[in-house]
């Protein structure tokens, strides 16, 4: 059924994007652990989040889970759906239009406001 | 194109005569089947609108320690993200499990593997589930 068709890409990065979120949330939940240890520690980390090549990695960040959604709906269909895997090569172009559909205005948004000559580390006060 | 799905005693594919995707057969697999589905559906509006709060609504530039503080001045919030971070935990935690049966096929291996993604698994559950429950703002901070 999946082997050299369509499907097998997306289960590949399916599994991909599962993997790099994963381990961005157990980053995550580190750096939001540093908030209980006071307002010193969370903002001068979380400065760096700030500059311009973390927010290339944030928007390829909302990308992976925008697909991971896309296509975790795609596969909930195929299996809870009896008549869907008639309409696999459909499915396939609707979790690909629907991820390009959500992301590209989602990047758009990300990147509008980015201010690319900031590589200041400081807080501000 | 259209796939024709086949039932063939004894092939070694489970597809039900309906044309749905095997379900697995054993009790434990069936319920992180099931659980996996349903995180998932939840995760969508969990995950996309704690995405859209903090990436789009907001951003990077103006989530700071203050930020935080006044997002969890609101138990509501505090729920939200218990919920999102469970969820979301639990799920891609299943996700390397089933990663790990895959790839890891010596049995010592695949052990020490499962076992390491447990311990590291609950260690940020509980650090995460700590600061989201005890957290008490210093309001006099920056």
């Amino acid at each position: 059924m999946y082997r050299g068709q369509s499907g097998m890409w997306l289960w590949i990065l399916h599994r991909l994007t599962g993997v790099g979120i994963l381990g961005f949330l157990f980053l995550h939940i580190a750096d939001t652990y540093l908030v209980g240890l006071g307002s010193k520690y969370y903002n001068e980390l979380v400065f760096l989040y700030h500059l311009p090549p973390f927010r290339v990695i944030e928007v390829l960040l909302v990308g992976a889970v925008l697909f991971h959604a896309c296509n975790g709906l795609r596969i909930i269909l195929l299996d809870f759906w009896e008549s869907a895997i008639k309409y696999q090569r459909q499915l396939y172009y609707a979790t690909l239009i629907l991820f390009v559909l959500t992301w590209l205005p989602a990047a758009f948004m990300m990147l509008r406001v980015v201010n690319w000559s900031n590589w200041s580390l400081e807080a501000p006060a | 194109m259209a796939v024709e799905v086949q039932n063939k005693p004894g092939s070694k594919t489970r597809y039900s005569s309906k044309g749905a995707r095997p379900k697995p057969t054993n009790q434990f697999e069936l319920y992180s089947w099931y659980f996996f589905r349903v995180s998932g559906i939840l995760l969508i509006p969990f995950a996309l609108g704690h995405l859209a709060i903090m990436h789009i609504i907001n951003n990077v530039d103006v989530i700071n320690y203050n930020f935080i503080a006044d997002r969890w001045a609101s138990p509501l919030w505090r729920t939200y993200d218990l919920i999102l971070l469970f969820l979301a935990l639990l799920h891609g935690l299943n996700g390397a499990r089933v990663l790990i049966y895959d790839y890891v096929p010596p049995r010592g291996w695949r052990v020490f593997a499962l076992s390491t993604l447990y311990v590291v698994g609950l260690f940020f559950m509980l650090i995460g589930a700590q600061v989201i429950i005890t957290f008490q703002p210093v309001l006099a901070a920056k």
